[in-house]
């Protein structure tokens, strides 16, 4: 129980560095830490109490595995979320060559 | 044929990658390769429509064991002929349209390619039938879009795909959240059988919370008040050809369409869902259309009152689900279904239109300020005539679709005795008219001061232009009853028998 | 962009073999153990970068390097495609099916066509990081002179 308690800690952090923080890395960087916190969330899902890896092998008779769904999903997830940051970085340092500046209280040019 | 159903995957994806290895050999590759795939698909999408025949496609063969199903599958059911159709005849009209456009920019081959991605991230959205292929496909698409919207770099383009990004992102790891929540408590994660498995589920608290979040992260991929502030910016600072695709295409494809179909097809009806999807809706209409009024650029005009139309939609939506868990009368629901199937098609025509007409408008003039344009009309011919009718069918006059199915909306809403919502819906009408008549005033009519020697769009722009119109004109007849049942009629009924889609991927 | 000392050089020359090696391994086996092509392919895309951080982007000619890596990736994905597609007909004729012979469950040629996917998605993946790592240079050059 208390892991899902850390793992939403982990989310509020991403969350508070989201809204507070002026810089344009930092915003990318809150972003990516509050998608890792629901990997962790989807990963501690499939945990069968007193399971094994799910390694096939064959000294192993019998054996109880953890859900290994779980896992194949978060792999495809972290790959999207690599991407997705790859494109908000490209898009961060074009703005940075038009401005000069990383401060998002500068970048209002689109307004009503 | 109908065991050809992942070409819709297949070809965008093929076409797509081929692009950057024989662009640089040859100089029109790119430019005759996407319409005649499009065509393709076009095509057979028109034939899957009139085949009526439902089914739904294994890949790789995995059977199910014991009718429990373990494989992924695409299904092919009413409602998603109906938006598969959209996608294709839009795409492909917005393809030859951006033949002439795209000599704005360079790079022209890296457009195509994002161009063929995006679709084929739309059409595995609609066939998906499993929830985690459509986050997968989603975010093909949606970040395909990211850097469509950023295309010419500049600054206001930049700024605007920054937040739309942003929020973007914050969408899709909603989505992905309620996917484990829906892991989590039903164990798989084929969309029919999380149906099977949630029927015997009473309503427990943490269902509800799995929905509210369902609901803000696809709320915020189609753009409903209070979670629209990233579309102004998006759909007035991109090109325009992709202006017309992402407002007439993805926030319908990737928005409306998937929240339907988790909330008609996946969970039980209750009277709250259809009270908060109804509310939203009609904030929407109201807010979106209020907002309209004061601006003096055309496309974020244009995007504003897109934020308007999505809530007529999902106002219908909204009626038909609060009277079907009321157990009411069935035909009204039939009636309120009907009429926003009816007005998402009719969308997707006549804002491509007028997107394309701001386009082509932009080509000649180099500027968007209704301020400084006016008394077009004589040099413009074909854009002020296309521009004219898209503006009336946008404002509900006949013998235009707009007309037919905002009166179908509003008929159902009086007969379900939801007398306040249909009155704001007429108000809204007349709203409408009155910004698009101030528009089509500045832009079109009046007395022309800066731009007396410009001349006609090339033709590849005003070809696309033209059928559409001719689109705009000729989908009024889908109101006519006989033809309605061919076309709505299974898509509605998709949505309400349950059991049907059950059926077509366990079949017990 | 220039490189850095002598310790780095040399620490990096070291390493960026290890994890190549590492990142085939978790390709190959793929369907035995967890990983796949996805996590290979980041590793091998990671070797290449700590080398190019090392010894600085002057000793490679960028534009040639990301010519390549863009055809690499192109290629590799409708190598995949086509395998996809060739499961139209052969076999039970369904898209993605799996009509080679499956041995043995726990032996490293077995499964029929998952591990040849494994393979191609991990080319591809480390190709894509890279093109992204390379374009991101070459504007940063353009920009700066």
């Amino acid at each position: 129980m208390i892991v899902y308690i850390l793992c939403f800690i982990l989310f509020l952090v991403g969350l508070y560095g989201l809204i507070t923080r002026r810089n344009l890395v930092k915003i990318v960087i809150s972003l990516s830490i509050m998608e890792f916190s629901i990997f962790i969330f989807l990963v501690l899902i499939g945990y069968i109490d007193g399971g094994i890896a799910p390694i096939v092998s064959e000294k192993i008779i019998n054996p109880e595995y953890v859900d290994p769904l779980p896992q194949a999903m978060v792999l495809t997830a972290i790959v999207i979320g690599l991407a997705t940051t790859a494109m908000l970085m490209s898009i961060a340092i074009r703005l940075y060559r038009k401005y000069k500046t990383f401060d998002i209280r500068v970048i209002k040019n689109l307004k009503g | 044929m109908n065991s050809l159903i992942p070409l819709f995957i297949i070809l965008p994806l093929a076409v797509a990658f081929i692009i950057p290895i024989f662009g640089k050999l040859t100089d029109y590759f790119a430019k005759t390769i996407t319409p005649i795939m499009l065509l393709i698909l076009c095509f057979f999408s028109i034939s899957l429509l009139f085949n009526s025949n439902q089914e739904s496609y294994i890949i790789g063969g995995w059977q199910p064991i014991d009718n429990i199903p373990i494989g992924i599958y695409l299904v092919l059911d009413g409602f998603s002929k109906l938006i598969l159709c959209i996608i294709s005849i839009i795409g492909f009209l917005v393809s030859i349209y951006s033949i002439s456009y795209i000599n704005k920019y360079t790079s022209e081959n890296n457009f195509y390619t994002l161009f063929c991605l995006m679709i084929a991230g739309m059409n595995g959205v609609v066939l998906s039938g499993d929830i985690f292929n459509l986050f997968v496909f989603l975010e093909i698409s949606v970040i395909a879009s990211y850097a469509l919207v950023a295309f010419g770099v500049g600054k206001n383009e930049l700024e605007a795909s920054f937040k739309y990004q942003v929020l973007g992102n914050i969408a899709s790891f909603l989505i992905l959240f309620s996917v484990a929540l829906l892991y989590w408590q039903t164990k798989t994660l084929n969309i029919a059988d999380i149906s099977n498995i949630l029927k015997t589920h009473e309503g427990s608290a943490l269902l509800t919370f799995t929905q509210i979040f369902l609901i803000t992260g696809f709320g915020l991929k189609a753009a409903i008040i209070p979670f629209h502030a990233w579309l102004p910016d998006a759909h007035s600072s991109a090109p325009s050809p992709v202006s017309a695709m992402l407002s007439g295409v993805l926030i319908k494809a990737i928005g409306v369409y998937v929240l339907i179909r988790l909330f008609f097809n996946m969970f039980v009806f209750t009277y709250e869902i259809g009270v908060v999807i109804a509310v939203l809706g009609t904030l929407s209409m109201i807010i979106g259309s209020l907002l309209a009024i004061n601006q003096w650029d055309i496309k974020r005009l244009l995007a504003y009152s897109s934020i308007s139309q999505i809530g007529y939609i999902m106002l219908g939506f909204g009626i038909g689900m609060m009277i079907l868990s009321k157990g009411g009368k069935e035909s009204i629901a039939v009636l309120a279904i009907a009429g926003s199937l009816f007005h998402m098609v009719n969308h997707s025509v006549f804002k491509g239109l007028l997107f394309l007409g701001a386009g082509a408008i932009e080509y000649r003039t180099n500027t968007r300020d209704m301020n400084q344009l006016g008394g077009l009309a004589e040099n413009m011919p074909i854009t002020s005539t296309t521009s004219l009718g898209a503006s009336m069918s946008i404002s509900g006059i006949p013998p235009f679709n707009g007309f037919f199915s905002k009166l179908i909306i509003i008929i159902a809403a009086v007969q379900g005795k939801f007398y306040l919502l249909a009155f704001l819906a007429v108000i809204v009408s007349i709203i409408t008219l009155a910004y698009f008549l101030k528009f089509q005033k500045s832009v079109f009519y009046g007395k022309n001061k800066n731009f007396t020697d410009i001349k006609e769009v090339p033709f590849a722009m005003s070809f696309s232009m033209i059928v559409m119109l001719i689109l705009c004109v000729g989908l009024s007849i889908l109101a006519i009853p006989s033809i309605r049942e061919v076309i709505l009629d299974q898509a509605v009924n998709s949505l309400i028998n349950v059991d049907e889609y059950i059926n077509l991927v366990i079949k017990n | 962009m220039q490189g850095m000392s002598l310790i780095v050089k040399k620490v990096a020359q070291l390493m960026a073999g290890l994890i190549f090696i590492y990142g085939i391994y978790i390709i190959v086996h793929g369907h035995l153990t967890p990983g796949g092509g996805f996590a290979g392919g980041a590793l091998i895309a990671g070797s290449y970068i700590l080398a190019i951080l090392a010894y600085g982007s002057d000793t490679i000619k960028l534009k040639k390097e990301e010519t390549g890596t863009s055809l690499t990736e192109s290629i590799s994905i409708l190598f995949a495609l086509m395998m996809a597609v060739a499961g139209f007909f052969i076999g039970t004729k369904v898209f993605f099916n799996n009509y080679l012979p499956a041995g043995k469950i726990g032996e490293l040629v077995s499964a029929g066509v998952i591990p040849l996917y494994n393979i191609f998605i991990g080319i591809e993946v480390a190709a894509a990081l890279l093109t992204i790592f390379l374009a991101l240079i070459i504007y940063k050059e353009e920009i700066e002179g």
